[in-house]
């Protein structure tokens, strides 16, 4: 009892970033339970990652690889994680919320018929075993907290509360596990990927952030943007206003039913700070704001606030930076 | 073809909220409520499906009497029929789940949409909850779906981390609705009051046989603590100077 499951989205060999926060959170609750901590990878071909996963500190690795598991499905790789947990007498299964986890841990839960909690901000531990935990509601205007009955508990992590867990030397033991996973019965198959192609770091991942609102006007302005993106080795990102409007992907929103980003500088540039978009990116280190509209609700939570036009400013800051970097 | 499709009852997102004294729950009181916004996209692709295939659309809402409004709301929008499942005491996803396959095993929908997640708990839990306990295939944060010529099949586009990626789902479905995947009609007024003439059938978690017993819980709501900001510069340099100095972000 009190073993904990992390399980990790990876990418290209490599684990994602984000996943060494849901890592850290898992490694820690385990500890504080005195149970194990391991990580659970599933996928098709995983030489490369299941080694470099087996440096987190985690108690072992366990690794579910088949060629049926090649394309990712939520129906399949629920079926995976699902004979894997059973076999490991877990109390807490673990995962960083994203797009992978989100749509994927509700199925896990029901198969193994426990309550699941999505996207939390801290876990607490009493007597060897999880006594609640802290989420956010409402858009961040209210923080919850919960508890959850039953043996098992399933939760995803939110990446920005949690640090990363570093990467050790030492390497923990990678148990291969197999399951069977019936193509036929999946009523399911993967097609394609997508891929937004980008020079620029992850918006989740990126120390610094520039990101862009209505203010901008159109996808122009986001090119003056992307020149003090590149400056400062920033990701793009954007308010609701500048995605609906077609001016960037959407997959650069920042926001309440985007991505929950908490970077060292969080530069918004036109971004009036409506609630749902603070609620994106409010835990940022530093958070400057620059609006022609003296009265926008950003200035309020802003470090810096620039009562300026952006046109005019942002190539100005361009210049000085670069003089003082 | 026959869609089934939710909608819940949330509080304004532009509202101010205050917390109860007991510090359980939201006062509700002067607070406007609407249709949550992913559902009201859920209900405008049901409609669409329809328009194209022909068939019915059903909306269904799980509460207490008040969320009746916003069932006649995804009437008026154009859905048929709705069901409303009286109940008043508190649930979490799990319990929406296994209300909503109740509801299916009844209606046997060949389609079943959910907005990917509702803006008051965003937990985003249920619609995945309930294609596992059918053995439904699912398709997550659709920002487009088509309907195969034999029908029995939908090719979806969804919203993931970096991308789009596409996915084919055998029918019957789970769909969740991402922001992206269309624009909601508005409703018209004489399809509002149209709506009223509609029928909706009431039913309550213990004819459907359902036990609701929440594992997830809230224990106590609080404000979270509150960023100090407000300091402006005045000057593109002075920002700089201020970056490289005070913060050393840069």
């Amino acid at each position: 009892m009190g073993n904990v499951i992390i399980l990790c989205e990876h990418k290209n060999g490599e684990l994602i970033k984000q996943s060494l926060s849901a890592a850290k959170a898992g490694i820690d609750a385990a500890k504080a339970m005195g149970g194990k901590s391991y990580l659970l990878l599933i996928g098709s071909g995983m030489d490369r990652v299941k080694e470099s996963a087996s440096h987190f500190g985690t108690d072992g690795v366990l690794v579910v690889d088949d060629p049926a598991l090649a394309g990712y499905t939520a129906e399949a790789y629920a079926i995976a994680a699902y004979e894997t947990i059973k076999s490991q007498s877990a109390s807490l299964v673990l995962s960083t919320t994203s797009a992978f986890a989100k749509e994927l841990l509700p199925r896990i839960a029901v198969k193994l018929k426990a309550g699941m909690v999505s996207d939390i901000l801290s876990i607490n531990t009493e007597g060897g075993k999880v006594s609640g935990f802290t989420r956010a509601m409402w858009a961040g205007s209210i923080v919850a907290d919960v508890a959850v009955d039953g043996d098992i508990i399933i939760a995803t992590v939110r990446g920005t509360a949690f640090e990363h867990a570093p990467k050790l030397d030492k390497a923990s033991e990678v148990k291969a596990l197999s399951v069977k996973i019936d193509q036929q019965t999946l009523k399911a198959k993967y097609i394609e990927t997508i891929e937004h192609k980008s020079t620029r770091p992850q918006l989740t991942d990126a120390s610094v952030v520039i990101s862009g609102g209505r203010g901008l006007k159109g996808p122009e302005g986001f090119k003056t943007i992307g020149q003090l993106a590149d400056l400062l080795g920033a990701a793009i990102g954007a308010s609701r206003a500048a995605v609906d409007a077609g001016w960037v992907e959407n997959d650069l929103q920042v926001g309440q039913t985007g991505k929950i980003v908490a970077p060292n500088l969080y530069i918004a540039v036109g971004i009036s700070g409506a609630i749902q978009h603070l609620a994106g990116m409010k835990d940022s280190k530093t958070i400057v704001a620059i609006n022609k509209d003296p009265d926008a609700p950003i200035f309020q939570i802003a470090d810096y606030g620039l009562v300026a036009d952006f046109a005019k400013a942002v190539p100005e800051l361009v210049e000085e930076i670069k003089k003082v970097k | 073809m026959k869609i089934l499709v939710t909608v819940k009852r949330v509080s304004d997102p532009e509202a101010k909220l205050k917390i109860k004294p007991d510090g359980l729950w939201i006062q509700t009181e002067g607070v406007k409520f609407v249709v949550n916004p992913f559902d009201e996209i859920a209900v405008e692709e049901a409609l669409r499906i329809k328009e194209k295939q022909t068939g019915e659309v059903v909306v269904v809402s799980v509460g207490d009497k008040v969320v009746t409004e916003q069932i006649r709301a995804a009437l008026a929008m154009g859905a048929d029929r709705g069901i409303f499942v009286n109940y008043a005491g508190s649930y979490d996803s799990y319990d929406i789940a296994n209300i909503l396959a109740k509801i299916v095993e009844q209606e046997k929908p060949d389609i079943i949409i959910l907005g990917k997640q509702a803006v008051d708990d965003d937990m985003g839990q249920a619609g995945f909850m309930l294609a596992e306990l059918l053995g439904y295939p699912q398709a997550a944060f659709a920002s487009k779906v088509e309907i195969t010529d034999d029908k029995k099949k939908a090719k979806v586009t969804r919203e993931i981390d970096g991308g789009l990626e596409v996915k084919e789902v055998e029918l019957p479905c789970i769909i969740t609705a991402d922001l992206r995947l269309n624009t909601p009609r508005y409703a018209s007024l004489p399809n509002i009051m149209k709506a009223k003439q509609k029928p909706v059938k009431e039913l309550t978690v213990e004819s459907l046989g359902v036990a609701v017993k929440p594992r997830v819980t809230v224990k106590k709501l609080s404000e979270p603590p509150k960023r100090k900001g407000g300091v402006k510069v005045e000057s593109v340099q002075d920002l700089v100077s201020k970056l490289k100095t005070e913060a050393k972000v840069i």
